[in-house]
């Protein structure tokens, strides 16, 4: 707990939203710490909590009360701006619908991160080209999102999440919307990562997905049900 | 995000969506084509009555007595017009005094005219302006004889029926021939043509070259004014300072030729062409009043349109900030996207308005007198007002689409 090697420490962490004149608790006070290296997958029926933990992990939220420590800096507390450098530089996000920019090429849809970074053009091209070698589709480079397969835009957005080396790559149900050949190409690919140290937290509400991690984390009404670490096979 | 990324980014949606750039930006293109044509007609028009117009019709350095003026500046009432009518005409006693008045060199000639037909052998040239004048009168207006000679002072003196002809009279009378030595008819009297003025070109279409000059004593006499007296003496000196001396020492002696009292008004006028140019100046600033208004209207009509536009793409590329957001981009980054993006919209919209302005003012140039020549300022000023309104039209979606929440924008269906 606490010790260098924690990529993600979170202390009693909640969120409330105020709806319709009502307070929804869709987290009642977390606590979860996950190391370097580790892939996690977060569990969870819907309106469990586990999407409000994915966007606070992911800093495109902040919590109500509680602290969160990410890469030993204190998170929870920080404004917009400073959030979204904390998403460029720490966070690789993948979602399930892709969320690719359609009119731009693959290799354009990897090099966003980079720009934000403030990234010069030659070496945010270099860069970005190496990212998308490194999921199988150098040779689709100039590819538009709606001229690649389901399974080849998941691998966009992954080189694309993982193009400014980030300390946790954050997947929300990354093969919802693929077949199960295809799921077995991304969840294959997720493999690989975490074999080369990658930080993996995967949030999935399936079953066959989430035991490709190591440990399985499930969230019920915004609280911790079970926290397993499978034995390496 | 860089500039030079928001740039290409700008570009790149600009043409991906070119029916919708175009019409949105249509307010600021027509306001644009507006501002560039109206001031290259009215800077053309400035030159052309600078240059030209003053020079050609009233002379350079030169300056007209008159019993009132020729050329009347804005409205003349009724008053006005029977005050002028009561005033004494310029006597020719009047004329031959203003001659020896001046302390500085100068020219003087009379001048009165009257439209009339010349013939030559069954050929007629119609409504020709008919002038009685002294030999001065070719040097005050800066006229070159091409062919022939301009009358003497004996000539001149002595009411010789000689005629220097303009340029397009020698054309309709002679086809051609030489006109030198043939007798040509004005109102029946015969006159020998003893020179040809080479050609003035035109004024706002008009042709300068339908005249015929003969000595003022001579048979135009009893024509172009009531005998004994002038229409004008034009006294044209050497350098503008002269030109003030002179007018002054003219107004003098005519006033105590008149017996003017102190504080009296002068009942006859001293031309110059000034008084043109400052007529030509009130319709000058009219129009340059009126113009920004115009302008004005339409831009912030394009603003309008150009800041919906915005809001659209804002609420059409939610989902896209929100990519962009998780991706890292800051507030900042999407602000100066769109604020880029309605900036360049606006500005291409006004670079096709300077373009399409300066193209209606060569097709007023060529298809009809008014001349026009397009402001280096006008053009400046038109891409400035471009980027400026696009800019702040952009100001309001651009803060919006900055301030969306990544976590709405992104889960955002379109």
């Amino acid at each position: 707990m606490g010790s260098d090697r924690a990529v993600i420490a979170v202390r009693g962490l909640t969120r409330a939203y105020p709806m319709g004149g009502e307070t929804v608790h869709a987290l009642r006070g977390v606590d979860l710490t996950i190391a370097r290296n580790e892939y996690v997958a977060v569990m969870g029926p819907s309106g469990s909590g586990k999407s409000t933990l994915m966007n606070l992990i992911g800093c495109l939220d902040t919590p109500t009360s509680g602290e969160y420590w990410l890469s030993g800096v204190e998170v929870s507390r920080l404004g917009d701006d400073e959030l979204a450098r904390i998403r460029n530089e720490e966070i690789g996000f993948v979602f399930q619908t892709f969320n690719l920019l359609p009119r731009a090429s693959a290799l354009h849809n990897v090099e966003l991160p980079l720009i934000y970074a403030g990234e010069r053009a030659a070496e945010r091209r270099a860069r970005a080209s190496r990212a998308l070698e490194r999921v199988g589709l150098g040779n689709r480079m100039d590819h538009r999102p709606n001229e690649l397969s389901g399974g080849q835009r998941q691998r966009v957005a992954i080189a694309r999440a993982l193009v400014n080396e980030p300390s946790i790559l954050l997947a929300d149900e990354p093969t919802g919307n693929l077949d199960s050949a295809t799921s077995e190409e991304i969840l294959a690919v997720f493999d690989e990562l975490h074999a080369a140290g990658q930080t993996i937290v995967l949030v999935t509400h399936e079953h066959e997905v989430a035991q490709r991690a190591r440990r399985e984390v499930t969230l019920r009404d915004g609280v911790i049900h079970s926290d397993t670490v499978r034995e390496a096979a | 995000m860089p500039f030079r990324e928001a740039f290409r980014l700008a570009f790149q949606t600009i043409w991906a969506n070119k029916m919708k750039s175009a019409f949105s930006v249509i307010g600021v293109f027509i306001g644009v084509t507006f501002l560039i044509a109206v001031v290259s007609v009215v800077e053309g028009m400035n030159r052309y009555m600078t240059e030209r117009f003053a020079g050609a019709l009233l002379g350079v350095n030169t300056f007209q007595v008159r019993r009132f003026p020729d050329f009347n500046v804005g409205d003349v009432t009724d008053d006005t017009w029977r005050e002028w009518v009561r005033r004494p005409r310029i006597s020719q006693d009047d004329a031959r005094a203003l001659e020896t008045a001046f302390s500085v060199p100068v020219t003087t000639a009379w001048e009165t005219d009257a439209g009339a037909d010349l013939e030559y052998r069954g050929n007629v040239a119609r409504e020709i302006n008919v002038i009685g004048a002294t030999p001065g009168y070719f040097d005050i207006k800066g006229w070159r004889i091409t062919q022939g000679r301009a009358f003497s002072h004996q000539e001149a003196e002595t009411g010789r029926p000689v005629v220097v002809i303009g340029h397009e009279v020698a054309e309709r009378l002679f086809e051609g021939a030489d006109p030198l030595g043939r007798e040509v008819r004005i109102q029946h009297i015969p006159y020998r043509v003893i020179g040809v003025v080479e050609s003035q070109g035109t004024i706002f279409g008009l042709s300068l070259d339908k005249f015929a000059v003969a000595p003022a004593l001579s048979p135009v006499k009893r024509f172009v004014t009531r005998p004994g007296y002038v229409d004008a003496v034009l006294v044209k000196a050497e350098t503008a300072a002269d030109v003030a001396t002179a007018i002054i020492e003219a107004e003098a002696v005519l006033r105590s030729r008149r017996q003017l009292r102190p504080g009296e008004e002068n009942n006859f006028v001293l031309e110059t062409a000034d008084a043109v140019l400052d007529f030509w100046g009130n319709i000058n600033r009219v129009l340059m009043t009126a113009l920004p208004g115009l302008v004005l209207i339409s831009l912030v009509v394009g603003g309008i349109v150009i800041m919906n536009i915005m809001l659209m793409a804002v609420a059409e590329r939610t989902r896209e900030i929100g990519i962009r957001k998780s991706l890292g981009a800051r507030r900042n980054d999407i602000l100066r996207q769109f604020l880029v993006e309605s900036g360049t919209l606006s500005t291409v919209g006004a670079g096709f308005g300077v373009g399409t302005g300066i193209v209606l003012a060569m097709v007023v140039q060529a298809t009809t007198p008014l001349p026009a020549s397009v402001a280096p300022w006008s053009v400046g000023v038109a891409i400035l007002l471009g980027a400026g309104v696009g800019i702040g039209a952009g100001l309001y979606p651009a803060s919006r689409a900055a301030r969306l929440d990544p976590i709405t924008a992104i889960r955002h269906e379109t």
